[in-house]
């Protein structure tokens, strides 16, 4: 795509924002050209910016400014700081973060990417089941995982022995645990970036005739270059703000996730942790800015005069996806099955009758069916309010003319609550929305304040989805929409949003079972009447009802294979219905 | 203007007969969950009139809530919460002092010690080793008696307790010890059971968990669980050791700020009643007013006197030291196992 310059809109921006135009009469008048219709997207990107800051910084620093302030509320400067550095382990604690979420990062970004390239690169069949198995690990709620891995690898693990004498509690289960909730995350933008593939690209590397190899280093790597970046970002950020796999099963290795936990729950020190919160921040910003950078660099791989790349028959390739695919998939299948055996099972490991007692939902804890109705309600209403804004805002940030600091300032906006764990995402929520003087206190306690918690709280994916996508599409699309007289909202409903659909639904889903099985920050926001099924699982596990929480955790991930099974019908429609259309492009 | 007062009046009425009989109090409570039906109707049996309505979690994550909500607090009552974490409420002037009907009747170690007490008591948790039979046959494990046998190097590896600095459960424990065997051997002591223990968790429930699916042998916890899990029919036996028992006590408070005293106050009343602490003694062998507790199963029946007498202050005031000092000493070596 040699005539299109990606940052060719963003340029002419910056250069009408730095023109003197109040001495320059046909300048001006050349500015008010430009700008009209235009402040229109930029007033409703300030609009969308505000929002967020609504949503995410406004309750961040109330509890922020507290790592600066004694327990009486008394400015005291950096003594906290210092105080937490000197008191030994600490050091220990940051590095154990940094080098846990490093691995992790490694092994989820490799994986996915194997995965991605499987399905997207290669003829295999029921490419649908597969994604839909893959994708199991973000159906379930974290204790899932935590329940299996104890019985596949603890003292009575069925497979203790595979890990030689180590042991499970500690950086290894941390490891296995955040490799396994994280990978749908990475699959889901790296899938993103490789589905709509320029197929002009692969028939030039033909044409050349390159190997596979070389194509697959000189044209697949590269146009998968950014959601790379974007996926290890993703997840070195997830897995070192993630405090429920380490409190589950990291025994006392410490991380800096577990600290706040220890510094606010342990010890109801919000000073401290506010601190380490803001520690936890450094690794998660220098991702953002290494994010950042990559970015500027990406262009639209999906052009107007694109050809969608169909894969041509090659057996040996499809045997090496296939190979590529397996070992995530029997990991995925191992940690799902032990569950969901589990949750039949008496009493583990010395009565291993099977029984179908734990199903009986009547004996719940926690709220029963009406925490599902609930959780339910809290989910639905995430998913729809929180896809129309995800989707919105990254339209309005990728496909109008906007100036680029504030697009600079809403990307930093929409990642910031990625770097944010639960538990002080929920703790500043009642700090904010609870204060006296905050006029919209009203919507403390109520759903409402839940869907909008988690909207937040998983936004960042969300948004980095919904970005990829209306980046893959040319810029064209609008400039040719100009040329037609059809307004850029036209463009949006017309060409943009059909084209975005299997993203839009991605979001949607991502959303829906993000809300079905949250806990981190809920915990602290559900009142007497909005107690949530996830939450009940955890009170259950807590209470001992091991079995019970395992069945209520494999309805919840029922429900969201269901939902799973509705978007994936709607997609293969959406798919169905645009591809001629698509195809006609050409 | 006549048919104006009347009508005003009779609006009044309506209002009061109204919220009479709609009174809700929302109580914020770490009891567990499977109790709570039972505590809310036994209530309702003298009090229809007013209906609860929960809010549960765990007490770290109840106590930072009700600190973080102070600004505006939601809560109107605390009903079962430990009473360290009321005695930080109280210090943050978050509870409202109040002196329930019959409040004599009380033993005294369960009330706040003001005059008029900030928060009242209801039961106690006390202290418990979780041992679990099958594993510890297998491994050869002789049955501890006593915190001592704990630190034989016979069962290293095979010990799990809570850390204090996450798990109240866990505070209990190390405040025990220090008090029980003075600061010098408490430590020693500790630093002999470090050597045993396979792992720090940071829940105080967690142990007796582990004890009980066989992923430890023996695990430092408290009795309410050990008792539940063996219901359930885990292979544990429960070990009170003889030294005594670190414990605290669930307690009941008003929340300052509420808009409805007089039936928060009701609700405090009813919770030291003799029919509340019969209630509690069905799962906690120890209860806030004398001469009222049964023997429960799984509890040993002497359970009052093996408790120790745990000095509530002291550890209060303390506690920032301790579990620095426990910090400095244990947490550090995370991987030295």
């Amino acid at each position: 795509m040699p005539e299109y310059d990606p940052g060719k809109h963003s340029m002419i921006d910056s250069q009408v924002l730095s023109t003197p135009a109040t001495r320059n009469w046909p300048a001006l008048v050349e500015l008010r050209r430009k700008f009209a219709g235009r402040w229109v997207f930029s007033l409703l990107l300030v609009t969308g910016c505000a929002i967020l800051t609504l949503l995410v910084l406004a309750p961040l620093y109330t509890l922020l400014s507290k790592s600066v302030e004694n327990r009486a509320g008394e400015f005291v400067g950096l003594e906290n700081f210092a105080h937490y550095l000197s008191s030994g382990g600490i050091e220990s604690a940051f590095f154990n973060s940094l080098w846990v979420a490093g691995l992790s990062t490694l092994v989820v970004v490799f994986l996915a990417f194997m995965a991605a390239w499987a399905l997207t690169r290669t003829r295999l069949p029921f490419t649908g089941w597969i994604r839909g198995v893959l994708v199991l690990p973000i159906l379930a709620p974290s204790l899932l995982p935590a329940i299996s891995l104890v019985y596949l690898f603890g003292n009575q693990g069925v497979l203790k022995d595979w890990l030689f004498g180590a042991e499970i509690y500690g950086p290894i289960g941390i490891i296995m645990g955040s490799c396994f909730w994280t990978f749908p995350h990475a699959l889901m933008i790296l899938l993103t970036a490789m589905d709509n593939a320029d197929g002009r690209h692969y028939e030039a590397a033909t044409a050349l005739k390159a190997g596979p190899w070389r194509t697959f280093w000189t044209v697949t790597v590269p146009g998968a270059r950014y959601g790379l970046v974007s996926a290890a970002f993703v997840v070195f950020t997830l897995v070192i703000t993630d405090f429920g796999v380490p409190k589950v099963i990291g025994g006392q290795f410490d991380v800096l996730a577990t600290d706040i936990y220890k510094q606010v729950i342990g010890q109801q020190k919000f000073e401290m942790g506010a601190v380490v919160s803001v520690l936890l921040l450094l690794p998660a910003m220098l991702a953002f800015i290494a994010d950042r950078y990559v970015q500027r660099k990406q262009s639209a791989s999906f052009t107007a005069r694109s050809v969608p790349y169909k894969p041509s028959q090659d057996r040996k390739r499809d045997a090496v996806g296939a190979l590529m695919l397996t070992p995530t998939l029997v990991f995925i299948f191992a940690i799902i099955g032990m569950a969901i055996y589990a949750s039949f099972v008496t009493f583990w490991p010395y009565n291993l009758d099977l029984s179908l007692n734990n199903y009986q939902f009547g004996r719940m804890d926690g709220g029963g069916w009406g925490a599902y109705g609930n959780s339910l309600q809290m989910a639905l209403g995430t998913m729809v309010i929180g896809t129309i804004l995800v989707f919105f805002n990254a339209w309005l940030m990728e496909r109008t003319p906007q100036p680029r600091f504030l697009t600079g300032l809403f990307q930093f906006l929409s990642l910031l609550p990625l770097a944010v764990p639960g538990l002080v995402l929920g703790l500043s929520y009642i700090f904010f929305f609870n204060h006296p003087d905050n006029p919209i206190n009203g919507i403390y306690g109520t759903l409402f304040i839940l869907m909008l918690c988690t909207i937040t709280h998983f936004y960042a994916v969300s948004h980095l989805t919904a970005v990829t996508a209306l980046k893959q599409l040319d810029q064209e699309f609008e400039a040719v929409g100009e040329s037609l007289n059809a307004s850029r909202w036209r463009v949006l409903f017309t060409v943009t949003l059909p084209l975005c659909l299997p993203a839009i639904l991605d979001v949607a889903l991502y959303l829906f079972v993000n809300a079905m099985t949250t806990v981190s920050a809920v915990v602290f926001l559900y009142g007497h009447d909005s107690q949530l099924a996830s939450v009940a699982v955890l009170n259950m596990d807590e209470a001992g009802d091991i079995a019970p929480a395992a069945a209520m955790a494999i309805l919840i991930t029922a429900t969201c294979a269901v939902a799973k099974l509705i978007q994936g019908l709607l997609r293969f429609w959406v798919d169905r219905s645009t591809r001629p259309w698509r195809q006609g492009t050409e | 203007m006549k048919h104006l007062k009347k009508a005003l009046a009779l609006t009044t009425l309506a209002i009061a007969v109204n919220a009479n009989a709609q009174t809700e109090l929302t109580v914020y409570t770490a009891v567990e969950a499977e109790d709570l039906a039972k505590y809310a109707e036994r209530f309702n049996e003298d009090h229809p009139d007013i209906k609860i309505n929960w809010v549960r979690d765990s007490t770290g994550v109840v106590t930072a809530r009700l600190l973080a909500e102070k600004q505006n607090s939601r809560a109107d009552v605390v009903w079962g919460l430990a009473g360290t974490s009321l005695l930080l409420l109280k210090n943050e002037g978050m509870l409202v002092p109040y002196a329930p009907k019959g409040l004599e009747e009380l033993s005294p170690k369960f009330r706040d010690s003001d005059e008029t007490p900030s928060w009242v008591g209801m039961d106690a948790w006390m202290a418990a080793i979780c041992v679990n039979t099958i594993e510890a046959e297998r491994n050869n494990l002789p049955m501890p008696a006593s915190w001592q046998d704990l630190a034989k190097p016979v069962y290293q590896g095979h010990v799990v307790m809570p850390n204090p600095n996450s798990s109240g459960t866990g505070f209990l424990d190390v405040s025990a010890w220090l008090q029980l065997m003075g600061e010098d051997k408490g430590w020693t002591f500790m630093d002999g059971l470090h050597e045993n223990i396979s792992r720090y968790t940071h829940s105080g429930s967690k142990p007796c968990k582990m004890a009980a699916s066989g992923e430890t042998t023996i695990g430092v916890s408290f009795a309410f669980r050990g008792a539940r899990l063996k219901e359930q029919g885990a292979p544990l036996e429960l070990v009170f050791p003889t030294e005594g028992l670190g414990w605290e006590v669930e307690a009941t408070a008003i929340v300052d700020g509420t808009d409805k005293m007089e039936a928060a106050q009701t609700l405090v009343d009813w919770s030291i009643t003799r029919q509340a602490m019969e209630m509690y003694n069905e799962g906690y062998a120890i209860v806030g007013m004398p001469g009222v507790a049964q023997p429960v199963e799984h509890f040993p029946e002497n359970a009052g006197e093996l408790i120790i007498d745990n000095d509530f202050g002291w550890a209060a005031s303390n506690r920032e030291a301790i579990l620095s000092e426990w910090a400095r000493r244990y947490d550090g070596k995370s991987e030295a196992k």
